[in-house]
């Protein structure tokens, strides 16, 4: 390869990344689209551009504004926070397998919102912009536990430790979550079950600003941190030969991504997978340069969260299966198509 | 195996004369259990009453009636479940050399979850005896999940891969047994499967499970030898003339069996298969003729046990038991993992 080659290579690259980019976000506005026409009460195509222009009907406005908007609002939001973290997770960890919700992260964030449910008479007057705060700790909390179990000295973070802590850590806040459940009055149970398995419940205008603040503070550090990812992704030998300070990086990365995991779960529930199939999607297309690959990653996770959702709606109308089953039931193959070619 | 128990490395030494101290110990601890179980819960009943109940039973006694119909079916399902999933576990440990084997864990739970959440879901009012026979099918359908995709994986069938297939194998059957039993509204019958819990056992399902348990730990009692063999590595084991293939099959049909049938009563309880055989190793030695009993033993006094606290810790309600079995289970299963050389070597 001469050295002219290269400056072309990087072009081409980054062009190819703002097309892929470009086609995930028309697929997201797609589905936006189509999405806001399926459910319980159906609205045309036609009604639904009508509406949103201010001339529906007062029920076609309810409908739309009040509760599917919010919704859709919130699985694309979700959705790009979740596929960022997961890329971050992978990035740092060097693990093709790392997602928060096959960490353990996921579960720890619902263990802290359980607990302050069991203890508050009623989860519908929840305080709202309390849970991601909440949320942030219980993931903060696991994720600490995860590194510091899987974390040996001179070899760095472990990754396939790294997994068998996160799935024994996840099994023991389940079980000490099924345990707390227990105290919860019938109609709380109810919410929190379909909560944890990934409902996006928290449909409301309210919940879209709860979350927005952490995705708009914490992305662009994310985004503009993406070289020092690049760089740590080489290993810790490599990275910190190349000058970077290896654990401030690392730390502030891995907070962000923590911070990242627990506001979605308060919102979204326990939604695994998207951390996982999001970045690889996007790695095979913009390939593994960080620039390019967490803004592709957040809009496919995006897309991702977007499509389930609408398919969880659509497919078995009128009842509706959460959002996290139809990922589970997509991802966990992938994650087995994943372990059966890594070499680990 | 007189060769292996006259050698000097402790890590081959068998100990004769402690597991016959366990089991008869474990087995004068396991009725003494046994009756406690039946005393304890929301209507103390006397340990006297008890003896009454079981041998001089009085029709007009109401405390003998929630004996005979309530207690003691649970408490013999929770000694056959135990003793059914530490067997299976001890069986799958010894025949794939894999410390970290358990049912839960390798995705065999989980399978027999989906078979019921079918079901009742989509054949609703189907005999417990068929149920029986699709969650043993379950089963199958999640081992050979696993170790097909431990088996065509570039790195080969680590225990620590096989783990980890197990763990999304088994996320992927739950995530569609809770879509199936959402959709179809079953969600009350099956709630039971995902926490784990025996409160449900009534007779008939004693009556149907209990032949196939019994007769699957005593067929693991017969090959029990062939496992010491296996155990040691399936070359030796041909060297020392065993039929590797027809033992494994025969195994795998006795795990299926037992694991299939302990869930189909009580849903999904995890770790006992993990824990009670390394507990069991670590007291009686390698040998799988003392190790298989002594896991029987264990396994159905950790369930009569942990049923008893189920009960005790939040009365009224009842906590499930696979819940409080995997605070016990989740540190033993770390511990295992971070000693696994896949781990240490990233």
């Amino acid at each position: 390869m001469n050295r002219g080659t290269i400056p072309l290579q990087l072009k081409q690259r980054a062009r190819r990344a703002y097309i892929v980019q470009l086609i995930f976000a028309v697929l997201i506005v797609a589905v936006f689209v189509l999405s806001m026409n399926i459910g319980a009460m159906p609205l045309a195509p036609k009604d639904v551009i009508k509406t949103l222009f201010g001339f529906g009907t007062e029920k076609q406005e309810l409908t739309l504004f009040i509760f599917r908007l919010p919704r859709i609002v919130i699985s694309v939001l979700i959705g790009m926070g979740m596929a960022v973290a997961g890329c971050i997770f992978q990035g740092i960890s060097r693990n093709p397998l790392a997602d928060s919700g096959v960490l353990g992260i996921n579960a720890g964030a619902g263990l802290a919102v359980t607990l302050f449910i069991s203890f508050y008479p009623s989860i519908a007057n929840a305080p709202v912009y309390l849970m991601p705060v909440l949320a942030l700790f219980g993931a903060a909390g696991t994720a600490t536990l995860i590194y510091l179990l899987s974390y040996k000295k001179n070899y760095g973070l472990l990754p396939i430790r790294m997994i068998l802590v996160g799935i024994a850590v996840a099994s023991g806040i389940n079980a000490a979550m099924i345990i707390l459940q227990l105290r919860l009055k019938p109609e709380n149970f109810q919410l929190l079950q379909i909560w944890l398995v990934g409902s996006i419940w928290g449909s409301s205008w309210k919940h879209v600003i709860a979350l927005l603040p952490w995705l708009l503070i914490l992305l662009p550090y994310i985004f503009m941190k993406s070289r020092a990812l690049n760089v740590l992704n080489l290993g810790d030998q490599t990275a910190s030969g190349l000058g970077i300070s290896l654990e401030r990086s690392r730390l502030g990365l891995l907070a962000a991504a923590v911070g990242l995991t627990g506001a979605c779960v308060a919102v979204g529930g326990g939604i695994s997978f998207v951390g996982l199939i999001a970045p690889h999607l996007a790695r095979r297309l913009v390939g593994p340069r960080h620039e390019y690959l967490l803004p592709a990653s957040a809009l496919a996770g995006g897309l991702l969260i977007i499509v389930g959702d609408t398919l969880a709606r659509w497919v078995l109308q009128p009842s509706e299966i959460p959002t996290g089953i139809v990922v589970a039931i997509v991802g966990a193959p992938y994650f087995l198509y994943l372990l059966m070619k890594s070499r680990v | 195996m007189s060769t292996l128990s006259s050698s000097t490395k402790s890590r081959y030494r068998t100990r004769p004369v402690m597991a016959t101290l366990i089991l008869f110990g474990g087995g004068v601890l396991l009725l003494f259990a046994i009756g406690l179980s039946i005393s304890v819960g929301l209507a103390d009943i006397k340990l006297s009453t008890v003896w009454d109940a079981l041998f001089h039973f009085q029709a007009g006694q109401q405390k003998h009636h929630i004996i005979m119909e309530l207690r003691l079916p649970r408490t013999l399902a929770a000694a056959l479940v135990g003793a059914a999933l530490a067997v299976a576990g001890a069986i799958m440990q010894g025949m794939t050399r894999n410390p970290m084997a358990d049912s839960g864990l390798l995705g065999l739970n989980a399978g027999a979850g989906l078979a019921l959440a079918i079901c009742f879901a989509l054949m609703p009012g189907t005999p417990f005896l068929l149920m029986m026979f699709y969650s043993c099918l379950g089963a199958g359908l999640g081992a050979g999940l696993v170790f097909g995709i431990g088996t065509l994986s570039k790195g080969g069938m680590s225990p620590v891969r096989l783990t980890l297939a197990g763990a999304a194998v088994g996320m992927l059957f739950t995530a569609i047994s809770e879509g199936l039993t959402l959709f179809f509204r079953v969600g009350q019958d099956l709630a039971f499967w995902y926490a784990g819990a025996i409160s449900g056992a009534n007779w008939l399902q004693v009556k149907m499970v209990s032949p196939w348990i019994i007769v699957g730990l005593v067929a693991a009692l017969f090959i029990s030898k062939s496992i010491t063999l296996l155990s040691l590595g399936e070359d030796v084991a041909t060297g020392l003339g065993q039929r590797t293939g027809l033992i494994k099959v025969v195994g795998l049909i006795i795990v299926l069996v037992l694991a299939g049938s302990a869930v189909s009563i009580v849903g999904a309880i995890g770790f006992v298969g993990l824990m009670i055989p390394h507990i069991s190793r670590f007291l009686v030695g390698v040998d799988y003729r003392w190790i298989i009993p002594s896991s029987a033993l264990l396994g159905s006094l950790l369930l009569v046990f942990a049923d008893i606290l189920a009960r005790m810790v939040n009365p009224p309600q009842e906590t499930p038991i696979g819940a409080l079995i995997a605070v016990i289970g989740v540190p033993f299963f770390l511990y295992l993992a971070l000693k696994q050389k896949g781990g240490m070597e990233g």
